[in-house]
Order: C-alpha cells, then structure tokens, then sequence
C-alpha cells in the first residue's frame, strides 16, 4: 500500500468539513474521489499534502512512514506527493520557466531535472514555446499544463490532481488526461477529485464517493458507473 | 548651479541612508504581508554593533594583533556587522512574528512597537543613557570639483549604498532563493507545494533587511558619528514613508522613493528655514500618494490568498 488514509477528519474554524474518512491507494494506480460541491474532495488532498491540520485520531501513512511527521514542504521534497491545488495557483509573476524551476526548490539532482524538463517540454511544447512568457498571462488550458508540469517537477511517487479538467475545453481535456496516463504509465500514482465524474470514471481504475464529509460508496470504476445512485446523482440519470 | 549639485550630493547620501532601510520594510511587507515597526530599532541596532565591530577591529589594529589598511577595517565592519545584525533579524522574526503569523495583522503590528521599545530600552539598560561615538573609520578628505565640495565620506556612502542595492536586486532576480521570495510575495499558500519552507524564506526576507538596515547604521555613523539608542524612530518611521511610496514589495519603489524623500528634504531645507523641512516635505509626500494611492510600482500577487 501506497497511501493509507484512516479516520481522517478536518475542520475549518470549527467547523467540521471531513466527519471521519479511509481510504487507501496502492503504487501504480489511478483512483478518483468524486463527490458534490462543497463534499470535501479538495479539503482531503490538502489534508494528504498537510497544507490543513489534521484533527486528533487521524492517521496517514505514506512508503509506512507516518505522514504527520512531514511539514507540508517536506512532503513535496522527502516523499515525493505533489500536489495541483485547485485552481492551480500558478506564480503568476514568475515565467513559465521560473514556475517550472521553483518547483524543483528542493531537489539537486541537475541532469535529472534537465531530464524532466525536456520531458514536459516534450509532452506540453507549448510551454516550451512560452517558457520566458509571465504564468499570469497563460490561457486557461495552458496553465493547466503548467500546473501539470509543475507538480511532476516537484514531485512524483504520487500526483494529488484537483479538477484537472476545469475550465477546458473537451478535445484538451483529452490531451491532458492522456498526458498523465503517460506519467502514470512510468510509474507516478495518481489521485484524482473531479466533479466531472463521468471523465474520472473513464480515467480511473478505482474511485470512491464523498458526500458532505464522508465516504458513502467505494468500487471499481465500471461498479461505480452501473450503480443507479451514482448514475442519478453524478453522470446525469 | 553650484548650491544646487552641492546639495544634490547631501540629497544623494541621505537617500542611501532612507532607502537601504526602506528596502528591508518594502521586502518585509511584500513577503510575509506585515509591517515590521521594529524594523527602525533595527537600523539603531545595526549602527551599535558596527559601532562594536569597528572599535574592535581598530582595537587589535592599533594594537598591532593585525595589520589592516583603513579601508580593509570599514568594509571588514560593514560585512560582519551585517552578518551579526542578519541574526538579530532572524530572531525578532522567530520569537515575534513567527507565532502571531495566523493571528490579526494589527497583533502582528503591535508586535513590532513593542520589540522597538524592548531593542531601545534593551540598549538603555545595556549601555546606559551616554551616547556613543562612532569611531573614524576612513581620513575625511575634501575634494572640491568645479566649485562644488565632496568628501571621500559622501562618495563612499552613496557607493557602497548602489552597490548594495544592485546585489540585492540581482539577487532577488536571478537566485533560487530570489525567485522563491518573489513566489511568496505572490501566493504564499501554495508556496510549501514547490517543496519551499515558509518559515525559511520568512527568516531569509528579515535577515537581508536587517543586515541592509545594518549597513545603512554604518553608513550613518560614519557621516554623523554619534549614536543614540532612540535614532532609529524617526528613521524607521521615514523608510516606512518610503516603502509604502514604493509600492508593495518593489525593490526599485522603495530605492526611488528613499532617494525621492532626500531630495525632498534636503531641497526643501535649501528654499525654506530648516525647522519647515518635514513639515513641508511630508506634505509634499501626502499630495504625492494623494495621486498615487498605490505607490510607484508594486508586485502583483494573487487575487486569492487562501485555500
Ligand atoms: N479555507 C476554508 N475555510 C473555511 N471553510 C472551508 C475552506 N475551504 C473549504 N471550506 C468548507 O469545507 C467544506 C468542504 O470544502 P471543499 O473545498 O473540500 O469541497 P470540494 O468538494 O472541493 O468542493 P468543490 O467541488 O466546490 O471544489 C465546504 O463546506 C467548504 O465551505
Ligand atoms: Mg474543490
């Protein structure tokens, strides 16, 4: 196992916004968490990253190590979770190239970056093009390829992806889903929360369903799909 | 023409001193989102450990434990006093902000009154009320171009200042630790997702301004050599002057606006009696942020700043 996740509950300013959540991942795999919005699909990959406190009683480990242990750097640079923050969060005074850099902070291996790079540039040569262009001044779809590239620069035993299909238009959605099927294919592990269900079930091999806080149903992606309640309430009847 | 370059000069020093301690408040709030109003008590603090340093190392100079030229003693004081006042910085920040950084930003600004009044009262105790002067570092020589007087002093003032700025300037732009500072200023959130501490680049950002504040409490000595643990309130308050005029963040806004505030001053004092100087200058930057709210630049950072 991967990523094992137990009894997670979250709260902002006292508020409860994950009740007491499991779940776990094994290496290699792709898995999704659909859910409504406002389920808390985003507040578990901040919980998994620790850019929010955790409450008492949760446990998270990652490679067996225990994962509260690592502040929400260290979790990038020691462990290898990167994450894509919803809304994607570029540095939008930086270049294309600075965002790409920046996420390489912690590493010193430099032909292996030199490596990466050339291999996001070979996926995405749009930025490549763009490469001295401010990230502020991205179309939407391209800042969605630098969020990507930018997180597997950072970090690749697992990519935490929030929405990635947001804001795109469906052929891009497309490339960008293959991409990381690609990164997946080399080994990163992927996990993925999308109000888009009906792609992240394509997409994933294993999903689970949040619904205000909780886990309520958990399969395969062919299960989830055929399920009439998922049926009704996330891929439109 | 002559009057005017002769206070050109007094303008250009003045300047350095406004803008260097300037650029440590402008680095601070662009960063971490905070005033640091201790950041004053630290240029007094920076003055008093050069005033240390330089004692020292013309002490063993004189002593004949080292042979130094003079100018190997200033710039040997400029740089340790510098490194030691970074660590000052450092702490204020650590044992000050670090534990109010989630808690209101007027805490956070109280927080620097009061380690202000603790850096001077601190001094106080340690010191006692005397003054202190600051030893002669460098032979004062006139040089008189063109009618118009310039000492070794102001040229080395200014100098050394530029010189700062330009390191810092290119540090910011062209490092890793730069551009991880930039990134913050942006959208320090997200930053520890880049496998960037927080806390580290925050330590990083008080130390540069501290040890810049340091160099401009060298500088100061040197052309007026008398320190008193209170200098650095009305300083502190003028660079704050500056730093906002500047622009959030912008190292060239507040370089400009600590220059601009000089020249203001100094050519105010030159039309007006000198007991008009801040009252005129200070109204003259009041209808200036009148026109321009923001300031003359500004980083752009990130419309939402929260998860
Ligand atoms: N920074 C925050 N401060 C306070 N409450 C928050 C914050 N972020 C999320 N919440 C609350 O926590 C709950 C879960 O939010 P979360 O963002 O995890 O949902 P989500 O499933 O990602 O929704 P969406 O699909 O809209 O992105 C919501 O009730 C939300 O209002
Ligand atoms: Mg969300």
């Amino acid at each position: 196992m991967l990523l094992s996740v137990e009894n997670l509950r979250v709260s902002y300013d006292r508020i409860r916004a994950l009740h007491n959540i499991s779940f776990s991942i094994d290496e290699g795999e792709i898995v999704c968490i659909i859910g409504a919005n406002g389920a808390g699909k985003s507040t578990t990959l901040r919980a998994v990253s620790r850019l929010v406190p955790v409450e008492a009683g949760t446990k998270m480990t990652f490679m067996g190590k225990d994962l509260l242990e690592y502040p929400a750097d260290k979790v990038v640079s020691k462990l290898g979770i990167s994450h894509v923050p919803e809304g994607r969060r570029l540095f939008g005074n930086l270049t294309i190239m600075e965002n790409l850099k920046l996420a390489c902070f912690a590493r010193n291996d430099r032909d292996e970056i030199q490596e990466d790079l050339k291999r996001i540039f070979m996926i995405f040569p749009r930025l490549e093009e763009r490469k001295a262009q401010k990230a502020g001044t991205l179309s939407g779809g391209e800042q969605q390829m630098l969020a990507i590239g930018r997180a597997f620069m950072s970090g690749r035993k697992i990519m935490l992806l929030d929405e990635p299909s947001m804001g795109l238009a469906p052929l891009l959605m497309l490339s960008v889903f293959d991409a990381l099927k690609e990164l997946n294919q080399e080994g990163t592990t992927i996990l993925l929360v999308e109000q888009n269900a009906r792609m992240a079930l394509q997409f994933a091999q294993r999903g689970y369903v949040l619904e205000s806080g909780n886990l309520v149903l958990e399969g395969s992606s062919k299960e989830l799909v055929d399920n009439p309640e998922v049926k009704n309430a996330y891929l439109g009847g | 023409m002559v009057f005017f370059f002769q206070n050109l000069i007094n303008a250009l020093q003045w300047g350095s001193f406004y803008a260097l301690i300037a650029l440590g408040y402008s680095m601070v709030y662009g960063i971490l989102m905070l005033f640091n109003f201790a950041h004053g008590d630290i240029f007094m603090v920076g003055a008093y450990i050069g005033f240390g340093v330089a004692t020292g190392v013309t002490a063993l100079a004189s002593l004949g434990a080292i042979v130094l030229p003079n100018w190997l003693i200033l710039v040997l004081t400029i740089i340790i006093s510098m490194f030691l006042t970074s660590f000052v910085g450092i702490l204020v920040e650590r044992l000050g902000y670090r534990p109010l950084r989630e808690a209101p930003r007027a805490s956070a600004a109280i927080t620097g009154l009061m380690i202000g009044i603790i850096l001077e009262t601190g001094n106080l105790a340690l010191l006692g009320a005397r003054r202190v002067r600051f030893p002669s570092l460098i032979e004062s020589t006139t040089y008189n171009i063109g009618g118009v007087y310039v000492t070794n002093k102001k040229i080395m003032i200014v100098g050394v200042s530029l010189m700062l700025m330009l390191a810092l300037h290119q540090f910011v732009r062209r490092s890793k630790y730069g551009m991880a500072m930039r990134a913050m200023a942006f959208d320090h959130v997200v930053l520890p997702l880049m496998g960037v501490s927080i806390n580290t680049i925050a330590a990083m950002t008080f130390a540069i301004g501290s040890a810049l504040a340091a160099a401009a409490g060298i500088l100061f000595g040197i052309a007026y050599p008398v320190l008193d643990p209170y200098m650095g309130i009305v300083f502190g308050w003028k660079a704050f002057v500056a730093a906002i005029l500047g622009g959030r963040g912008s190292i060239l806004g507040a370089t400009l606006a600590g220059f601009l505030l000089g020249f203001i001053e100094i050519f105010v004092a030159m039309i007006f009696p000198s007991t008009l100087r801040d009252f005129i200058a200070y109204s003259i930057i009041l209808l200036i942020l009148t026109f321009r709210p923001h300031g003359f630049f500004g980083e752009p950072y990130s419309a939402r700043l929260r998860l």
